[in-house]
């Protein structure tokens, strides 16, 4: 029993429901032979990936789907061993070397060189090369995407690249300019409850115009948050209706609480509370950002319109720190502490 | 050494060798990066550094060479003026026994400039073929009696590396000359800089770039929509080889969108010509290249800073224009546009309003850098977005 952003995962590039143009290009693209570099990016859920697996299986054939999984074991210069999983097929490969951390040149060397120095041996192949996606790219350190570089260039006949990246701000411009870049922007409320109607149909499911909207906008267009909350949905509830509760995800409800704990009580007292609940959250692998970047939006409805502004600004400061810091709780602790601040300040009249 | 100042009967003979070459071997170049396929051959193909050109020309006469180094922007031909000047020099024979060129961004470091380094520069000179043939030889290429050591990117070598490199390039002057180039002069220690004659790249103007452009695409058949090149250029900023890059992807994508749809259906009738012309000969269109630079579309950034720019109403004021920012850039940040372009844009349309006062625009610009700062530290992109524009809207509004 697969989840349903699995099992009703397009499997070819006809098969996708929006941005026509784009999966035209692409398909263009793989069938001219003369296949570049690429470097995918948008935001989660957008169907980066899912884009680009169908890309592959127009390039390839089928043959793309049959996949395993192989764990590999790379030794450093310090001689630690890394393990490693690749998912492979005959003709591609696909990494996430942002898993082994700092280490990732190691990985990211070793790996493609040997890809590149071995020729396809299948005659019958339709293309020469082999293809390896590198997921996360915007998490490579910046070794990594120096040895990208000299090898993009030294192996590509036999070797194309996909990058997969949120964002293309952490990826070095010698890359960027290797690469020919494909945009893939986030779906629209339209296009998500479009995708969920004929999700729901094919699960035979009684389909509520009015719940689907409302899941395409509490989504904020992300189509993979979107399936699972339908899911979600349904798994829950035997009959659906047009104001049935969609319910959050347990860290939604955590951040939430916090939210309306620290707007009524601002005491030294609720900060010690907010300590626990955040250790919580970060226990549990929620990502420092995702917390403050949920907590900054929940607590940015609850007050007053003069103080947005001023919230944003020491959300976008203490998020920064986060990144350049080390330790994560002394950041969202003083976010939440600044937070009060301004609150009291405001409410006593008095300038922050 | 009969006729070696008769640089004209010379540079005749080698134009004529070199437009011989790349006729024979057309066909394994089609995947090879425009970039590489167009790089200047002599020095006369070098565009728009004439100051520069002039005096290197003038050395092909002499057999003497300075120490040279090349430093401006990227993607002025630093590069490909080095190279071209090497080939004219040696020729493709004694090209690779005479020039060896290190790319400081893979090998750096105080160990390869001892051994790699000193052993080439203490190389004897190699020979040039004996005989008739080394006379026809030198008849097309001055061949001078030195070696050149290019050393690219040098502003990224360590200061230990440099400082390494200050006797080699004492010691072994009669028998090799130094190229250095890079980006920035000012990384390059002064007692290196001062044994070199400095020459300065500077940024390409729109006319040459274009005219470059415009030659390529020709040549590669591909054909360009009215003001095409012009969105070349300005996306490139001064960069050429961006430029041309961006050129090649955007050919790729019409070229093969048109030789897909020439079998399925027929697109709309322009392009129908396109393809009687020639096999890859889609138009590239403003839009395309703007889609492949990455460029935000004029009427999404016009949205934001009109957002920014709400009327201010009264006390409430904040209040507005928060909802109508925070929605721009949820939209901003969902249609996946990279923040580096969405502030570099912003910048500009802000930076260039003459309504604003220039009080504002101090504070404003302080507010971008550290932005800026930020984005390059890897900070989540809509709260930095989001704080820039609502600190921008508050300085406007003559708050904060």
């Amino acid at each position: 029993m697969a989840l349903l952003v699995d099992k009703h995962r397009p499997r070819s590039l006809d098969d996708l429901t929006y941005h026509h143009g784009l999966s035209d290009r692409l398909r263009a693209l793989a069938q001219s032979g003369d296949f570049p570099h690429l470097l995918v990016y948008g935001p989660s859920g957008a169907g980066k990936k899912t884009r680009i697996t169908a890309t592959l299986k127009e390039l390839f054939g089928p043959g793309v789907e049959k996949i395993k999984i192989d764990a590999r074991v790379f030794q450093t210069t310090t001689n630690r061993k890394l393990d490693f999983n690749i998912v492979s097929s005959v003709y591609h490969m696909e990494i996430t070397p942002s898993d082994v951390g700092q280490y990732d040149r190691v990985v990211v060397q070793d790996l493609l060189k040997e890809v590149a120095q071995t020729q396809q041996v299948d005659l019958s192949a339709r293309q020469r090369f082999k293809v390896v996606v590198i997921n996360e790219a915007d998490y490579l350190t910046r070794d990594a995407q120096a040895a990208l570089r000299r090898t993009m260039e030294k192996y590509s006949p036999n070797l194309r690249l996909v990058l997969l990246a949120n964002s293309t701000a952490n990826i070095i411009a010698p890359i960027r300019s290797r690469t020919l870049l494909v945009r893939v922007a986030a779906p629209t409320e339209d296009e998500i409850v479009s995708v969920l109607t004929k999700v729901g149909t094919k699960e035979r499911y009684d389909i509520v115009e009015g719940l689907n909207k409302r899941i395409a906008k509490e989504s904020g267009r992300n189509l993979r948050k979107a399936l699972l909350m339908l899911e979600a949905v349904y798994a829950q509830n035997e009959n659906v209706s047009e104001n049935t509760r969609i319910p959050p995800p347990d860290w939604e409800v955590v951040i939430t609480q916090i939210a309306d704990e620290i707007v009524a009580e601002r005491t030294p007292a609720q900060i010690l509370q907010t300590r626990a609940k955040l250790y919580d959250l970060l226990t549990h692998c929620i990502p420092p950002t995702i917390v403050l970047k949920t907590l900054t939006m929940k607590l940015v409805s609850k007050v007053d319109d003069e103080l947005k502004p001023e919230i944003v600004k020491w959300s976008a400061f203490f998020e920064h720190r986060i990144r350049t810091g080390s330790k994560v709780i002394f950041h969202l602790e003083a976010f939440v502490a600044k937070f009060m601040r301004i609150m009291e300040s405001h409410s006593m009249g008095l300038d922050f | 050494m009969a006729n070696f100042f008769d640089i004209k009967a010379r540079k005749a003979a080698a134009a004529e060798g070199s437009s011989k070459t790349p006729t024979t071997k057309q066909e394994p170049n089609r995947m090879q990066p425009w970039v590489e396929k167009y790089r200047p051959k002599t020095l006369a193909d070098v565009t728009a550094q004439d100051h520069t050109i002039q005096i290197l020309t003038r050395t092909l006469t002499s057999s003497n060479l300075p120490h040279m180094l090349f430093y401006g922007p990227p993607g002025t031909g630093k590069t490909s003026t080095i190279l071209a000047l090497a080939k004219q020099l040696y020729g493709p024979e004694l090209m690779r026994s005479r020039v060896l060129e290190l790319n400081a961004s893979d090998e750096r470091g105080i160990s390869i400039i001892r051994e790699k380094v000193k052993d080439f520069a203490r190389q004897q000179l190699s020979a040039i073929p004996p005989g008739a043939a080394g006379k026809a030889y030198r008849e097309k290429h001055p061949v001078p009696p030195f070696k050149i050591i290019v050393l690219d990117e040098a502003d990224s070598m360590t200061q230990d590396a440099q400082t390494a490199l200050r006797r080699t390039m004492e010691a072994y002057s009669r028998i090799t000359r130094f190229c250095l180039v890079c980006n920035y002069v000012t990384r390059i220690i002064d007692p290196l800089a001062s044994r070199c004659s400095k020459f300065r790249f500077k940024s390409l103007d729109g006319s040459s770039a274009s005219a470059r452009l415009e030659h390529i695409a020709e040549a590669e058949g591909v054909k360009l929509d009215e003001g095409a090149v012009d969105a070349l250029v300005r996306c490139a900023e001064g960069d050429l080889r961006r430029a041309i890059t961006f050129l090649q992807s955007a050919a790729r994508l019409v070229g093969a969108t048109v030789a897909v749809s020439a079998g399925k259906r027929k697109k709309k009738g322009e392009e129908e010509d396109a393809m009687d012309v020639d096999a890859i000969g889609g138009t590239v269109t403003v839009r395309i290249v703007e889609e492949i630079a990455g460029v935000v579309p004029d009427d999404v950034m016009a949205r934001l800073v009109d957002a920014i720019r709400s009327p201010a109403t009264g006390k409430k004021r904040g209040g507005v224009m928060y909802e109508k920012v925070a929605k721009v850039v949820e939209d901003l940040v969902a249609d996946g546009w990279s923040a580096t372009q969405v502030t570099g844009q912003l910048y500009e349309k802000i930076l260039y309003d003459e309504m604003i006062e220039d009080k504002c625009k101090n504070r404003i610009v302080m507010v971008f850098s550290e932005a800026d700062k930020r984005l390059v530290d890897g900070a989540d992109e809509h709260l930095t977005i989001l704080d820039l524009a609502l600190r921008i809207g508050e300085i406007l509004a003559g708050k904060g």
